[in-house]
Order: structure tokens, then C-alpha cells, then sequence
């Protein structure tokens, strides 16, 4: 065992940085999801587009910043841009426009809606951006690394990746709690949430509280794109690993749970890129054997409440 | 007019159509196929359960005749085979999942059949991979037929099956574990106070699907002759649900109604506008639920009840 650990302690501190950067990205994907489903009660299939046009919107302001000779810092402007451009654009006129007809619909067709709206964004984004690799590093580049103690050996890590990642995610996740616990808006969320006519019937206006969680949830999806653009190259596709991952994730954590959707974004992501160093062809299937596991135990997810049956 | 003289319309219209265009034939054998295997979602959506999954067990049934080809040529062989496995499979994996539902269900099905797309992308050694495997020449009854014949009898086959499996479907509908089907939908709670196991009603209907899955398969890797792990990605099963809402959820000639209208579509809009046919065919797919939520086949049945 120490033997092991002698010879593979690198790599699994690598494993262990990359997994908790890959963690947050996806953090800031489930939640968003977690949000518009416990609010709309529609699993958003095209959430995992939002994120690549996020991303892709990021890479291409980032550019457009540096072609304008703007200072690097800049940069990471160009990634919160993004994130409120796409938000702001996309998630008022998906929510208008489509959703807000099949508000109430069976399941399948409100989940075949956002198959479509899937669909539809894929070849959006092909036609804008095209298919070939899109990269912009600078904001990752710019921070430098940073040499990571383990063991015996160290790690030199980008700083971006170690601290600005699970930064923002950590930042989402306490904003977030403190946004539905302690502020109007956000306990109007949590009271739709519960229960939607209740709710109404005390005076809250639930279409508008929709179309602002939709907006919400559109905007951290997109910022979880921005925020992993620098960290990779953008390629058609990555939208669909994305919401797959995102559902794994939600489901497992049980719907409509935030902190449980933390910890199990944390348990796929260390999952998984563990998988990346010492067992890549099973690096995609880690997530779902876990949450397999999570729901062979506890059905409703870890932290789900179970349903009353009703007769 | 009955949903069975339709059918035989519709069939007769098919072989038309594939005498006077060619390589329509091709296109419409894959919607056969196709069909077959939304046939099996039908079943699921009468128990108002989703699966995004279910291209795995198409994917199954495409590889099983990819990897026994070789030593096992006959065409008619092959295909219980498929079914075989792909049954098996759905015995596995429905006894897990018929304890979920909804959205449960939906996703359960979805990380399963990703778990089998990722060994198919990344067992390179036994599954080449995304390059996919060509698929070897079959042989009907022990005779290899030339090229036209081989395409026709492939034809006649999924023509053949689809008319079977339609036949089974409808008439499983109707009977009475079918219509406890639609009681899971309802309350399932009522359902188990008639003494009836909601769990075994669903896992018979997912075997069957997985069956007809496994058929779909086959007849896809022997019609296109090459299979790859995209098969069995979770867009192909979001695919056969579309069609099952395309064709319109209630009656199995709906299936294949829906079948043939989303291959047209996909191959006229791919020739069209290459880089936007799936722009096309999610708008077409909003059009329907929003505006048609019967599907094709309500449209139609609407207007001939109209007319009678």
C-alpha cells in the first residue's frame, strides 16, 4: 500500500486537484438544474446547451477583448459577460416563449420540449461558432501556477483551476443558500417550490418567480461554460456530456437538493478524474456506476425526500 | 376505416414508393427498423414512463449481428439472436429499473445506456472503437442474393416484422396486462390494490421493448452494414421517443408513421441544409407537441373521422 502510494502519489494528487476543479464546473451545472426543476418541475435537457454557449460566448468575447488590445484582466470580465449575456438573452425568451405553454403537461412531452430546444441550440451554436476547436486560455494562463505539496513530491497547478473554480463555485453555493433562506425573492422561490398554488394563493406572483429562476438557472448554466473555457478546447458535443453529467449528478443528490448537490458533484468529480489516471476507459462510466449504487440504496437520491404514495 | 386497413395502406405504400425511387427503399427499411423499435417505447409511454435509454438496447442488437456475422451468416438466425440478447439485457436491466419511475426511471435508463455507449467507444480492442465494425454479408436461408435482391429481401423482412410486432403490440395494448399498463399511469397505488404487481406489468412491457429494440438493431446493422457506438448515445434514444410523439403516443401505426416521416424529414433536410437538420427536426418536433399533441396519427384519424 505505501509502496503504492510511493509510486503513484503524483498522479493521484493530480487526480485529486483535477477532480476538485472538474467538481465545481460541474456543481455550477447541477445546481442551476436542481433550481429550475424544483421551481418549474421540468428537467431542462437543453440546460447542458446553455453551458456550451456560455462557453463558446466567453472564448469569443475573450478574443474579441484581446483583439482590441484590452489588458489581460479583461479576461475574466469576458467570462462574467458571457454568463449575463447568455442568461439574460436566452433564459427570459426560452421560458416565454416555449416553456411557459407546457407548464402542467405530462412529463414526457415537457421533456421531449426541451429535447427539441437541445436540438435546435446544437445546430445554433454549429452555425455560429462552426465545428472546428475553439480556444482562449488567457484567463487560465494569466494566473500562473502553483507549486501543490503532496507527500513527498509537488504539484505544480494552475491557480485558476485550484482556487478560482472552486471559488466561484463555493461563492454560488453560499449566495444561493443565503439568497433562498434569508431574502424575499428567494423565499418566494423556495414557497413555489413547496407548493405552487399554495403559494399563488398567498399573492405570489409564481409566473414571474419562474421566469426569474429560469433566468437564474440559464445564467449559471452559462457561467459554468465561461468559467471552463479557459480550461479546455470547445468542441460541438460538449453540451451533451455536460446535461448528461448534470443528471447523474441531480438524481443522485435527490431533485430539488442544493447542498446534496454539492457533495455529489464533488463525489463524480474526484470519481472521475481519479478514473482519468488510472483507469481512462472507465472514465465516463464512474459517474453513472455511482449514482447506480446512490439509487440501488436510497431510490429517492442521498439526500431526496421520499414521496408519499397517493391513492 | 380501421387502423388496420390503414396499415395496409400504408405498407402498400411503402413498397410503391420504394419500386419508383430507388434508394427510398433504404431510407425506409432504417424507418422499419425504427419503428420496430419505438413500438417498444409506445408500451412504456402507456405506463407514462419515459426512457432515454432505450437506444442500447437498438445498439445491442446492431452489434450482436456485427460480432456473429462472421461465423453465423444466416440473416434469419441472426435476428432471434439479437432479440435474444437484447431481451436478456432488458431482463437485467428492467428488473433494476421498473422500481423507479419518472424522472427516476428516465434517468436511470439514460446512465445505464451511457455505462454500454462508453464500453462500445472504448473497448477499442473488441469493439474498434468509434470507427465501428463493418458488418459482414448474410446470407438468407443459406443463399447469398445479389446486391438488389439482398436490399429487397431486407425490405420484405423489416416490412414483414413491423406488421408482426404492430399486430402483437396492438393486441398486447388491448389485453388486460396492457391495460394495467395505463393503470401505472393513473395511480398506480389502485393498480396494486387489485392484487396486481405494478413491477411485473412494467417489467414484461420492458423486456418486450428491449426485444423489439434488439430487433430494430439488427435490422439497422444489416441494412446500413456498419455499426457504431453512436447507436446506443443517449440523442438516439432521445430519437425513438421523438418518433413515438412524432407518430403520435396512442396506436402502433403511429410508430411507424412517425418512423418514416422523421427518416423523410432527416434526409431531405440533410441534403438541404446539412448543417441544420437538426435544427429542423427539433422545430418540427415543437410544432407537433404544441400544435398536434395526437401526433401524425391524430392528425389523420381526426380528419377520416371527419369525413365518415
Amino acid at each position: 500500500m505505501a509502496e503504492w502510494f510511493h509510486d503513484n502519489g503524483l498522479l493521484l494528487g493530480l487526480a485529486l486537484l483535477d477532480g476538485l476543479a472538474y467538481a465545481a464546473l460541474v456543481f455550477m451545472v447541477a445546481v442551476g438544474l436542481n433550481l429550475v426543476f424544483g421551481v418549474l418541475r421540468i428537467v431542462n435537457v437543453a440546460h447542458g446547451s446553455l453551458f456550451a454557449i456560455g462557453a463558446y460566448a466567453a472564448a469569443s468575447i475573450g478574443l474579441f477583448f484581446v483583439s482590441l488590445g484590452l489588458p489581460p484582466i479583461a479576461g475574466y470580465f469576458a467570462l462574467i459577460a458571457a454568463a449575463a449575456i447568455v442568461g439574460a438573452l436566452l433564459g427570459p425568451v426560452i421560458e416565454k416563449v416555449l416553456l411557459r405553454r407546457i407548464y402542467g403537461h405530462e412529463d414526457v412531452l415537457q421533456l421531449l420540449v426541451t429535447f427539441a430546444l437541445f436540438m435546435i441550440l446544437e445546430d445554433v451554436q454549429k452555425l455560429i461558432w462552426g465545428v472546428q476547436p475553439v480556444s482562449q486560455d488567457l484567463p487560465m494562463k494569466q494566473l500562473g501556477t502553483i507549486d501543490v505539496p503532496f507527500g513527498d513530491d509537488v504539484i505544480p497547478f494552475t491557480i485558476y483551476q485550484l482556487f478560482v473554480l472552486p471559488g466561484v463555485a463555493v461563492a454560488t453555493l453560499l449566495g444561493l443558500a443565503l439568497f433562498l433562506r434569508r431574502t424575499l425573492a428567494g423565499r418566494m422561490i423556495v414557497a413555489v417550490t413547496a407548493d405552487k398554488e399554495a403559494a399563488t394563493a398567498m399573492g405570489i406572483d409564481s409566473a414571474r418567480i419562474m421566469l426569474l429562476t429560469f433566468t437564474a438557472g440559464a445564467a449559471l448554466a452559462a457561467l459554468g461554460g465561461a468559467l471552463a473555457s479557459p480550461t479546455t478546447s470547445l468542441v460541438p458535443g460538449i453540451g451533451a456530456q455536460t446535461i448528461v453529467l448534470s443528471f447523474a449528478v441531480v438524481a443522485t443528490a435527490g431533485l430539488g437538493q442544493i447542498e446534496g448537490a454539492a457533495l455529489t458533484s464533488l463525489m463524480m468529480g474526484l470519481g472521475r478524474s481519479i478514473a482519468v489516471y488510472f483507469a481512462p476507459e472507465f472514465e465516463v462510466v464512474v459517474p453513472y456506476l455511482i449514482m447506480v449504487a446512490v439509487l440501488l440504496v436510497r431510490p429517492q437520491g442521498l439526500f431526496g425526500v421520499p414521496e408519499t404514495r397517493r391513492v | 376505416m380501421s387502423q388496420g386497413l390503414i396499415a395496409l395502406i400504408g405498407a402498400a405504400g411503402l413498397i410503391a414508393a420504394s419500386i419508383a425511387i430507388p434508394w427510398l427503399k433504404f431510407v425506409l427499411t432504417i424507418a422499419l427498423a425504427k419503428g420496430i423499435a419505438v413500438l417498444g417505447i409506445l408500451l412504456l409511454l402507456r405506463a407514462g414512463q419515459v426512457s432515454f435509454g432505450h437506444a442500447m438496447f437498438l445498439a445491442t442488437g446492431a452489434y450482436t449481428v456485427a460480432f456473429l456475422a462472421p461465423t453465423i451468416p444466416e440473416a434469419l438466425l441472426l435476428i432471434p439472436l439479437a432479440a435474444l440478447i437484447a431481451g436478456a439485457l432488458g431482463l437485467v436491466v428492467g428488473l433494476f429499473v421498473v422500481r423507479y419511475r419518472d424522472i427516476f426511471f428516465g434517468m436511470l435508463n439514460l446512465a445505464i445506456s451511457m455505462v454500454l455507449y462508453s464500453l462500445l467507444e472504448k473497448l477499442y480492442d473488441i469493439t474498434k472503437g468509434t470507427d465501428g465494425i463493418r458488418v459482414a454479408r448474410t446470407t438468407f436461408l443459406g443463399m447469398e442474393p445479389a446486391r438488389e435482391t439482398q436490399e429487397w429481401l431486407m425490405f420484405g423482412i423489416a416490412l414483414a416484422l413491423a406488421a408482426g410486432f404492430g399486430l402483437l403490440v396492438a393486441a398486447y395494448l388491448q389485453s388486460p396486462m396492457g391495460r394495467a399498463l395505463a393503470g401505472i399511469k393513473t395511480r398506480e397505488t389502485r393498480l396494486e390494490f387489485l392484487g396486481v404487481s405494478a413491477r411485473r406489468v412494467l417489467l414484461f412491457a420492458y423486456v418486450a421493448s428491449a426485444v423489439m429494440g434488439g430487433i430494430g438493431g439488427a435490422l439497422v446493422a444489416m441494412t446500413t452494414r456498419h455499426v457504431t457506438p453512436l447507436l446506443g448515445y443517449w440523442t438516439s434514444s432521445g430519437e425513438l421517443v421523438f418518433i413515438a410523439i412524432l407518430g403520435g403516443a396512442g396506436s402502433a401505426v403511429g410508430a411507424f408513421l412517425g418512423a418514416v416521416a422523421f427518416e423523410l424529414v432527416r434526409v431531405y433536410a440533410a441534403a438541404s441544409v446539412a448543417d441544420a437538420w437538426q435544427m429542423i427536426l427539433g422545430g418540427v418536433l415543437l410544432l407537433v407537441i404544441l400544435f398536434a399533441p395526437g401526433g401524425l396519427w391524430g392528425i389523420l384519424s381526426s380528419r377520416l373521422k371527419a369525413r365518415a
